[in-house]
């Protein structure tokens, strides 16, 4: 593990190694589908939380936000009994479906999911109860349905705080450990993900070039994604960005 | 033209109103808080009544009897607001071809450029409404309403928010929109020369209680007082 193999034809000023490589891949590829799949849902879950009331209104924020406060280590031991390939769900997915997320980064990106969720909930949630329900009321008696009120008229106003939440989401993806861990385990090219990766770095003899070498690439992503996400929202909304 | 009988409810407020009128425009007037805004959001269906029957030219919006209650976007039933509400992401022509947008060809009865020219709007077109001053948003907010060719039109304090400079300036457009488009208007205020201005057929408002058959005159005398502001 510590020989790295020097590519110079990828260009790279960190040096990385091809397992680095594919840990900073594999980490890209699973905070994407994780923000990708979480997107809709928060946008509707979200929004429900701001407009309406309904029965179990309180469980169902609950619920949402416990990812937030628990130790990860607990979603991840939960998504564990209850999709693991002993678990409730999932013996009878992988009898009936052949499915197995268990040890797969298809359970990464679910990990991944359960702990960006409720980020990205509250995100929209925030920006759709700051929009002036008045204006919603505008569109209707315009001839507007409630759902090309929501398109052309809520989707668009709460876009710069939707993509921010997913900024948030995607980067609470990337630094997803203990969920990820405990759910997938620690398996190279299939679960090791950036922190993984660095975790296990760490905990071998010599390991620290390594460590230091995917910290700073850890940092830079984080700080490209801010960067990002700036960029977008100024195009967003370029006259309320300044 | 209308024809209102409902009993409104909001928190522990409630309204009883009703409301006859064939006038083109009809004026309601009262000093504020005394439920004018709950009837215009009753009759636009933003807000639904305890009770009653509302129809205008006959067709039926809503009758708790028969369980009809329309919905706001089938109602076509213009409302300009207060403080016009224009949609801050898009641009003044976007707004005003908000409603229009949702019509079928046949049924539009007023063009963009006809609005524009009444209204005289032209130059606003490609802006966005934070670049607009009070009176040109409530222009536009005018104009959007009248794009999506309603049937009737709910105009609730529009120049609330205006100096009197620019309610002279508005003043006429509303003038143009009754005799050159004949548009059947219930216009709300709280000052009574405005109304005075557009219509002879007003309706006074008491706290909780609109009556269209009382004379108007048993309204106006004991709120003249507080009212003539």
């Amino acid at each position: 593990m510590a020989l790295r193999p020097c590519n110079r034809d990828t260009a790279n000023m960190l040096d990385l190694s091809e397992q680095e490589i594919a840990a900073l891949l594999l980490s890209l590829k699973i905070a994407a589908w994780s923000s990708v799949l979480s997107c809709p849902p928060a946008i509707v879950i979200g929004w429900m939380l701001a407009r309406f009331q309904f029965a179990g209104k309180a469980l169902l924020d609950g619920l949402i936000h416990l990812p937030l406060v628990l130790p990860p280590i607990v979603p991840g031991y939960l998504l564990l009994l209850l999709l693991g390939n002993n678990g409730l769900m999932g013996r009878w997915l992988n009898q009936h479906f052949g499915i197995s997320v268990a040890f797969s980064w298809r359970g990464a990106v679910l990990a991944s999911m359960v702990m960006a969720f409720p980020l990205m909930v509250r995100a929209v949630r925030l920006s759709v109860a700051a929009i002036d329900p008045r204006l919603e009321n505008a569109a209707r008696t315009l001839g507007a349905n409630p759902l090309l009120v929501f398109f052309s008229i809520t989707l668009p106003l709460a876009a710069p705080g939707i993509l921010a939440g997913v900024v948030l989401g995607f980067s609470r993806s990337l630094g997803e450990f203990g969920a990820t861990i405990t759910f997938v385990g620690n398996i190279e090219g299939e679960t090791r993900t950036l922190p993984l990766a660095i975790y296990t770095a760490t905990q071998m003899p010599g390991g620290d070039d390594q460590a230091a070498r995917l910290v700073v690439l850890s940092m830079l992503l984080a700080l490209a994604a801010l960067a990002g996400s700036e960029l977008l929202s100024r195009k967003l909304h370029p006259k309320t960005a300044n | 033209m209308l024809d209102i009988n409902i009993t409104l409810v909001r928190g522990d407020f409630t309204l009883t109103a009703k409301l006859h009128s064939t006038a083109l425009v009809t004026g309601l007037f009262g000093p504020s808080g005394v439920g004018k805004s709950s009837l215009l959001q009753g009759i636009a269906g933003l807000v639904k009544p305890r009770q009653g029957y509302m129809a205008i030219a006959g067709d039926t919006l809503y009758c708790s009897a028969k369980g009809i209650n329309l919905p706001p976007h089938r109602r076509r039933i213009g409302f300009v607001f207060q403080d016009a509400l224009l949609f801050p992401h898009l641009t003044v022509r976007n707004n005003l071809l908000y409603g229009y947008r949702q019509l079928s060809a046949r049924e539009r009865r007023l063009s963009l450029e006809a609005v524009v020219a009444i209204l005289e709007i032209g130059s606003l077109l490609d802006k966005s409404p934070q670049h607009l001053s009070g009176g040109e948003k409530q222009r536009v907010g005018l104009g959007r309403a009248l794009l999506s060719s309603p049937r009737l039109l709910l105009l609730d304090e529009p120049l609330a928010s205006l100096d009197e400079r620019l309610k002279q300036q508005i003043l006429p457009f509303l003038l143009r929109i009754r005799d050159e488009l004949q548009m059947p208007m219930l216009y709300v205020s709280h000052a009574l020369p405005e109304i005075r201005y557009l219509t002879e057929h007003i309706v006074g408002i008491r706290s909780g209680f609109i009556d269209s058959t009382m004379p108007f005159s048993s309204y106006a005398e004991p709120s003249d007082n507080h009212a003539n502001n």
